[in-house]
Formats: structure tokens, C-alpha cells, sequence
């Protein structure tokens, strides 16, 4: 176990090292020279030149800029003189992450369900219901599912507020269009993990003790099959928080998303590198709990040595 | 028992005999694993009529922007915010442009976008991944290592890193969703390759003096191209969605030009007074990526190798 840790956590370092690596040369590659634009600020400038030492060999440079990283200091904006990335997230990220937990939660639970009934009920009504659902999750981006949600509970219906994160009622909607397409995912593969573990011998071992069909599902089958579904939760946090960009976009909720679309509007390259930086990391260091949650779970990792 | 008139007898049965010639006559005439293929996709209704929504909706690419005598490109300052009707059939935006015209330009644009980064991907993961599975070894941990690390960076920030560099349009689109999209493929058809470069026939291939690359795209790739055809169909869509994602963001394509993410992103800024101009582009990019996730999973069914009785 402790070995497996290592190898992920060496994993996991050299990922981050690689994407913080490619931002830097990235970055001198950018379209055109920022100190060109008038909208930039003698003031900026001077920033910009001792944040990035921009005057001093590039070797120096990437030194430089790795010791920021290391310090957590993400860089700062182009545009608002006052403003750096800390700043921002500080600012924002609660609000996304109160949504993304909300998203990922309500994806797993509901995508986990929908998959064991489908599985339960395999070629019946059920199972091809719930399979349309997960194939029309899959399919409609969450672009689309956000407005019509708005259009119908909101506009039409009454029912909910339209926008913006002021208590409970506020979240059903951008929860439920952000985790629509994880939710999905998880519900084909938890379908697919299922059939495959009903075949196995262990399933037929415990009919022949006689155990009830309720612990025979719950306590073999679905405990087995929820394993491989776990794996991908690393990559459904990326997916639902890129997906954030454009759900909170939608529903006006002050997240880190809504600050990011708008660097990109405006130009504020040094502002959205920062953050794209962030989010990397955060979802390296996610990957890498999730591999650790599953070595505790699986015991073929947790027992050897 | 009634057996009195309508018993079997002796007599309703006739010797044959052995006639070697016709014993090895073949009954049906004898196809090939694309024509049985094509054979059980015609059979799923589903991935059919996914087929026939993904040629019906390239066709009015192709055609759709003559069917109406404006211009995708034309502002009219008389006509904005039209509702559609019998003269702009899907109305006009907020400038007075044709959105029919728009949304079949912006089809052009969102599909061939689409396929071309799907086949670009498709290409660049068979040769690296051919190359990773067949010579295997070093030669495969470094790749295969360089592919992990790669894969464990987010392919979403990745792509809006490329576009914040590469600047917007279709070229820097196709090139940002190639970079990494590549990994998946080449993952795949190294562990294809991996099960067919044992088998009798590359044997039989190298005893022939066949060169490396002659037995891997040769013989090797062509026995793996039922899977790649399935990632394939399957990735068309979440090319498709990356554009609608990056235009969504503002990283799309530039206006006058149009896209589906793009129409629907501007869409979006007036729904709740014009929902016409955010849900035309909306159900096509959702049906597009419907009909081709049904293909998809059609042609699996249908080329998968273990499925076949």
C-alpha cells in the first residue's frame, strides 16, 4: 500500500511538473506582446517584468516562475491593475466548489442507482429507460440542458428561482444540469460492472448459502461492481469542473468558472494561464486522492505489500 | 393417437446417396466481415436512423445555405430578431442575419470540425500506438509512460491552453483537440496490437520477410480496424462537443463566421425572450451527438468479433 502511494503521489508530481512546464513555455508563446496593448498600465508593466522576470535569461526565467508556484502564488491579472489570481480564487472558489461537490455527489448517488436498477431489470422496461436516460445524458451538453431547465421550471413553471446561489432552491437546477452528463457515464458503466460481476462464482456461492436476494445484491454484487465506477470519479471532478465554466456562466453564480470565461473575453491571458494552472493542479491532486481511495477499497492494493 | 392418415412412412423418404461434387458446393454465397457487419448494423433500427440523421444533417450543410436567398454573412438592420417564419425559417438574430443560413454554415463548420480532429486523433493513436505495441520494450515504456502522464493532465485545460496560444478559428480548434486527443486511440490499439502480433499470421508474415511496417499496417492495423472504426464514431461526438464547449467560452470560431457552440452562445444571451435562438442550434448539436453515440454503439454491436455467433 505504501508503495502504491509512492507511485502515485511520483505520478501525480511529475504530471504537475510536465503541465506547469508546458504553461511556461506556453506563455512565450502568446499571440502578440502584452506591453503593446494600451490597456496596459505602466504600472502592470512594471509588474509583469519582475513577476516574470521577463528581462533575465529564460533559464532564469523558468525559475523564477517555478519558485511562484511553489510559494502558491498563480500570478495576476493583465487588465485590473489590483487583481491577482489568489485574489480570485480565494473570492470564488467556494461558490464552485459548493457546486461541484453538490454535482458530484448527486452524479455518483443517482448514476450508481440508475445503473442497479437498470442491471436488476436487464432487458426489461426499466433497464432500457433508464439506459435512454443515460444515452440522452450523455449526448445533450449541459449548454443546452441548463437553458431548457430555466426555460421550463423557471420561466414558464414558476417553480424556481432563474439564477444566482442564495440557498437551496438555487442549486437544484445548475446541480442537476452540471452532473447530467457524469451521471450518465456513471450510470452505463455501474450497469455494465454489474452483469459482469452476476456471472461470477462468488455470486452463485452465496445463492447456494441461501443468503436473501437483497443481500446478494447489496452486500456481493453491488459492493464488487461499484469498484471499477470509483476510478473514474477523477476524471467526472474534471469534467464537472470544466463544466462549471459554462453552468455558472448560465445560472450568474459567482464562481471561479464565471471569472475564467471572462479572462478569456477579455483577453487577460496572464489571468487565465494562472487559473489554468490552478485547475490543473487541483485535478492532479484530485486524480490522486481518488487513486488513493481506491487503493483503501480494493483489496487486492490494500493487502499487498 | 392419430396416426392412421397422416403417419410418417417409409415410403414419403427417398435414398440421396453421396455426390461428392455437390457435398463441397457452397450453399450461400460467402461474405466478408465488413459485409456481415454492415449486415447486423442494418438490422439496429437505432444506429440506422442515427446514420440516416448524421447524412441527412451533412447533406443541408452542404446544400442548406443556397435553399435561402440570404447570406449567412448579411446584417439587416430592418430584420433583427425575427421569430421564424415562412420567410427566415429559423428567424433572424440580433444583427438580422439568416439563422437558417447560419445554422448550416455553422454545421459545416461544427461537423467537419468534428470528423476531421476524430480522423486526425484516430491517425496519430494508430501509428504511435501500432508502433508502441509491435516493437514493445523500451521502446513501449517510454511511450506508454509520456502517454500516462499525459492522459493525467485534464484534456479540457489542455485545449484552452492551445487556444488561449493559438489564437481563435478552425485550424487552431482541430490543432488544440489533436495535440492530446491522440492518447486514447493509440492506448487502444496498443493493447490490440498486443493480442494480434502473437498470432500465426505476422509469424507467417515474418518468415515471408516482411518488413515491420509492411506486417503492421498491413497486416497488424487492418485486423484492429473494427475497434478503431467504433472509437472513432464514438469520438466524433466529443469532438463535436469540445467546439460547442470552446465556442460556448468564447474560444470558438470568430463571427461573421458561424458554429453550433457559437450560435447557441449568442443564443443564450436572449433566451428567455427568444428561446428560438438558442434552441435550434442546441437541438442540432444534441441530436448530432445522439445519433453518432447510437451509431457508435451500433457498429460495436455489430464489429464486435465477440458478439458474433
Amino acid at each position: 500500500m505504501v508503495k502504491y502511494i509512492l507511485n502515485r503521489l511520483l505520478v501525480s508530481l511529475i504530471t504537475a511538473w510536465v503541465l506547469v512546464t508546458i504553461v511556461f513555455f506556453l506563455v512565450r508563446l502568446l499571440p502578440g506582446d502584452p506591453f503593446l496593448s494600451e490597456k496596459v498600465t505602466p504600472e502592470i508593466k512594471a509588474n509583469m517584468m519582475r513577476y516574470y522576470g521577463l528581462d533575465k535569461p529564460i533559464h532564469i526565467q523558468y525559475v523564477t516562475f517555478l519558485q511562484n508556484l511553489l510559494k502558491g502564488d498563480f500570478g495576476y491579472s493583465l487588465r485590473y491593475k489590483n487583481r491577482t489570481v489568489n485574489e480570485v480564487i480565494k473570492q470564488a472558489f467556494p461558490y464552485s466548489a459548493d457546486l461541484g461537490i453538490r454535482a458530484v455527489i448527486f452524479a455518483t448517488i443517482a448514476g450508481v442507482t440508475l445503473g442497479i436498477i437498470a442491471a436488476l431489470n436487464r432487458n426489461r422496461t426499466w433497464d432500457y429507460l433508464a439506459m435512454f436516460i443515460a444515452i440522452v445524458g450523455v449526448s445533450v451538453p449541459s449548454f443546452v440542458i441548463g437553458p431548457l431547465l430555466q426555460y421550463v421550471f423557471a420561466t414558464k413553471l414558476n417553480l424556481l428561482p432563474v439564477s444566482q446561489w442564495k440557498g437551496f432552491s438555487y442549486t437544484i437546477m445548475p446541480t442537476f444540469a452540471l452532473s447530467l452528463g457524469s451521471l450518465a457515464l456513471m450510470a452505463r458503466l455501474m450497469r455494465a460492472s454489474m452483469l459482469d460481476v452476476v456471472n461470477q462464482d462468488f455470486i452463485k456461492t452465496a445463492k447456494a448459502k441461501g443468503l436473501s436476494p437483497f443481500q446478494i445484491i447489496w452486500k456481493h454484487q453491488v459492493r464488487n461492481a461499484i469498484l471499477p465506477v470509483i476510478t473514474v470519479l477523477g476524471p467526472v471532478t474534471a469534467t464537472l469542473l470544466t463544466g462549471t465554466f459554462v453552468v455558472e456562466q448560465i445560472f450568474a453564480i459567482p464562481g471561479l468558472g464565471k471569472f475564467y470565461v471572462l479572462g478569456i473575453q477579455n483577453l487577460d491571458y496572464s489571468l487565465v494561464l494562472g487559473m489554468t494552472t490552478f485547475y490543473g493542479l487541483f485535478l492532479i491532486a484530485a486524480n490522486f486522492v481518488v487513486d488513493i481511495i481506491y487503493g483503501l477499497i480494493d483489496p487486492r492494493i490494500r493487502i499487498a505489500k | 393417437m392419430q396416426t392412421s392418415n397422416n403417419a410418417i412412412t417409409r415410403e414419403m423418404f427417398e435414398h440421396v446417396g453421396k455426390n461428392i461434387s455437390q457435398m463441397e458446393a457452397i450453399a450461400r454465397p460467402s461474405i466478408t466481415y465488413w459485409q456481415d457487419a454492415w449486415r447486423r448494423l442494418k438490422q439496429n433500427k437505432v444506429a440506422m436512423l442515427g446514420l440516416v440523421i448524421i447524412i441527412l444533417y451533412t447533406v443541408l450543410a452542404i446544400v442548406g445555405p443556397y435553399m435561402t436567398p440570404y447570406d449567412y454573412r448579411t446584417t439587416n438592420t430592418e430584420e433583427i430578431d425575427q421569430p421564424p417564419s415562412a420567410k427566415h425559417w429559423f428567424g433572424t438574430d440580433t444583427l438580422g442575419r439568416d439563422l437558417w443560413a447560419r445554422t448550416w454554415m455553422g454545421a459545416r463548420v461544427s461537423l467537419s470540425i468534428g470528423f476531421l480532429a476524430a480522423f486526425l486523433n484516430a491517425v496519430i493513436g494508430v501509428i504511435i500506438g501500432g508502433i508502441s505495441g509491435y516493437f514493445g520494450g523500451k521502446v513501449d515504456m517510454v511511450i506508454m509512460r509520456a502517454i500516462d502522464i499525459l492522459y493525467a493532465i485534464p484534456y479540457m485545460i489542455i485545449v484552452i491552453l492551445m487556444m488561449v496560444v493559438l489564437g481563435q478559428g478552425i485550424m487552431p480548434l482541430v490543432i488544440a483537440m489533436i495535440a492530446v486527443g491522440w492518447l486514447n486511440m493509440a492506448r487502444l490499439v496498443r493493447g490490440q496490437i498486443l493480442q494480434l502480433k502473437e498470432q500465426e499470421f505476422v509469424l507467417a508474415a515474418k518468415v515471408l520477410g516482411a518488413s515491420h511496417a509492411r506486417i503492421i499496417f498491413k497486416h497488424l492495423i487492418p485486423n484492429a480496424l473494427g475497434v478503431i472504426l467504433v472509437n472513432l464514431t464514438m469520438s466524433v461526438p466529443s469532438a463535436i462537443f469540445t467546439e460547442a464547449f470552446l465556442s460556448f467560452i468564447g474560444l470558438g470560431v470568430v463571427p461573421p463566421q458561424s458554429s453550433w457552440g457559437q450560435l447557441a452562445y449568442y443564443g443564450i444571451q436572449s433566451f428567455r425572450v427568444r428561446p428560438y435562438q438558442l434552441f435550434i442550434p442546441a437541438f442540432f448539436i444534441s441530436t448530432t451527438m445522439l445519433s453518432l453515440n447510437l451509431l457508435g454503439d451500433g457498429l460495436r454491436d455489430a464489429l464486435d468479433p465477440r458478439l458474433r455467433s
